[in-house]
């Protein structure tokens, strides 16, 4: 039985998950919709929603189409490294006192070393692909990544600091007086910037900057394998929703409510508040995001350390 | 359980081992190598350090790798470097080394066919076994490769060492900012050249 219910927890999560990050397309089209005055996807079902499903249908009878002067192996192998780091990361994030599929005391670490990984996937797909744009959208991933890892990791190390351990559920029981949001306001800002360059989503959506290079790494993707980069893009702005979430926000605590729909409604928040970004903040250009992540951003998240490191020493616990 | 797992680890980083070198395409190599160092993460990893697992996949397979993968991106020629990498190495310009290596693979296996009444020739198996057992003994308990027993260790006997690291990467640091550097004829272009040089020299070391 207890072997049973392993099983089942994982692949209940994988479902919700992907069924969530489908229907964040729905979302985002209706939402910028709204925001821009006009409808959205308001025709297949009520509100539209059925759209995802016509789109799926659509995107999975396409052609699937690898170029003949594609490197075909990473060329399939591209897009799967996406999906399985991403998916990766949400065993550990706690969605409730019961709901998590592994504790783990380096729980942290474990996010910097997935997010580090799937750099590779946008990488080998500008790569294998054998194409301008889709090589110049890799080059540009591969800066932008690396950079905004280094910020992300050293954004982290406050909330670390003040609750003391690596482990997720401990961060969570450590907010159980106060969110982090109030005493790490800045290293707040710092993770949500470092997350939105690492899901590579409007405004630092320049490696597949449309207006610029056609669209970026995956230029030569087709079907469900575009479908696969289109999907990991969604399950990626989930993720660093549930980690804000889980990091800043207290995760699943919460007055009332259950606690997993106390997570669910935080991290729908954050979802939105992404889609939100893009529709209000315009791309800059790419050496004025390079430069203000290692300029501003850097110096910024090396402060946030110290005073949380002297006010942890002085005043704290 | 342990033992499977250490052996096809331990398999899969040999193999990928080989690849890197017998691999055509210098992007497939480098994944191999990169296959490797996530292997080796796992090998640190059952070896009750998550940590030092951690810490191999973010630095190497994660920063000092991408560099190499992004280099080689843009210095690939495509078809032509993998036609020059067949032509020039040939397994007659392998003969010697791969002779020497040979030697050194018998004799790592004499070492280990070896009776164990010589402390110094404690198979690597057995080594393995001790560490897991210890490993799933305290497992929850955090146990010497703790983050916080480390940087204890760190910032207490071995806190010179922390200041010394702290100083070569300061100085690589300071010589890529230089290289790098506009000169005053050179106005504009390339500042994103710098950024990632600096970061090269940060996670080299």
């Amino acid at each position: 039985m207890i072997e049973l219910s392993a099983l089942l927890t994982p692949l209940i999560i994988l479902i919700v998950l992907l069924l969530a990050a489908a229907w964040s397309t729905w979302l985002e089209r209706r939402l910028l919709g709204i925001w821009q005055d006009r409808l959205g996807p308001n025709r297949v079902g009520p509100f539209g929603l059925l759209q995802v499903i016509a789109d799926m249908i659509k995107i999975f009878t396409k052609e699937d189409w690898i170029p003949p002067f594609a490197d075909k192996a990473l060329f399939i192998i591209a897009p799967m490294i996406l999906m399985i780091m991403t998916l990766l990361g949400f065993a550990i994030i706690p969605f409730s006192p019961d709901i998590q599929i592994v504790e783990f005391d380096n729980a942290l670490l474990f996010v910097l070393a997935l997010s580090s990984l799937s750099v590779y996937s946008i990488m080998l797909a500008g790569f294998s692909s054998n194409s301008k744009y889709a090589l110049l959208g890799a080059m540009r991933t591969a800066a932008q990544m690396l950079s905004y890892e280094v910020f992300m990791g050293l954004a982290l190390m406050g909330v670390v600091v003040i609750a003391g351990s690596f482990s997720l559920n401990e961060i969570v029981a450590a907010q159980s007086d106060y969110w982090f949001i109030l005493s790490q306001p800045l290293g707040f800002l710092l993770f949500l910037f470092a997350g939105v360059a690492e899901s590579h989503r409007a405004p630092f959506d320049l490696p597949e900057a449309e207006t610029e290079i056609v669209a970026g790494f995956h230029t030569e993707y087709a079907s469900m394998k575009f479908g696969m980069f289109f999907i990991g893009e969604y399950l990626g702005v989930i993720f660093i929703s549930a980690l804000i979430t889980t990091l800043y926000f207290g995760g699943w605590q919460g007055p009332m409510l259950p606690p997993i729909i106390w997570f669910m409604l935080k991290t729908a928040l954050f979802v939105m508040f992404f889609i939100l970004l893009r529709a209000a903040i315009p791309r800059p250009r790419y050496d004025q995001l390079m430069s203000f992540g290692w300029s501003v951003l850097l110096p910024l998240a090396l402060l946030n350390l110290l005073l949380t490191a002297v006010w942890q020493l002085t005043l704290g616990f | 359980m342990i033992e499977i797992i250490f052996i096809t680890t331990a398999i899969v980083c040999v193999i990928s081992a080989l690849l890197t070198v017998t691999a055509h395409n210098a992007v497939h190599a480098l994944l191999y190598l990169v296959t490797m160092m996530i292997a080796i993460a796992l090998i640190f990893f059952l070896f009750g350090s998550p940590f030092a697992a951690a810490l191999q996949i973010i630095v190497y397979a994660g920063a000092v790798m991408v560099l190499f993968v992004f280099v080689t991106m843009m210095l690939h020629q495509g078809e032509q470097s993998i036609i020059d990498e067949r032509t020039l190495f040939s397994l007659k310009t392998a003969k010697g080394p791969l002779l020497l290596a040979v030697i050194l693979v018998i004799e790592l296996l004499l070492i280990g066919i070896t009776p164990l009444d010589n402390p110094s020739s404690q198979t690597a198996l057995n080594t393995v076994n001790s560490e897991s057992q210890q490993l799933s003994a305290g497992s929850k308990t955090a146990s010497l490769t703790s983050v916080k027993s480390l940087a204890k260790q760190l910032y207490g006997p071995y806190k010179l060492l922390v200041i010394i690291a702290a100083m070569l990467l300061l100085a690589s640091l300071i010589a890529a900012i230089h290289i790098a550097r506009k000169s005053s004829k050179l106005t504009e272009n390339s500042p994103v050249n710098g950024d990632s040089e600096s970061k090269a020299s940060e996670a080299a070391p």
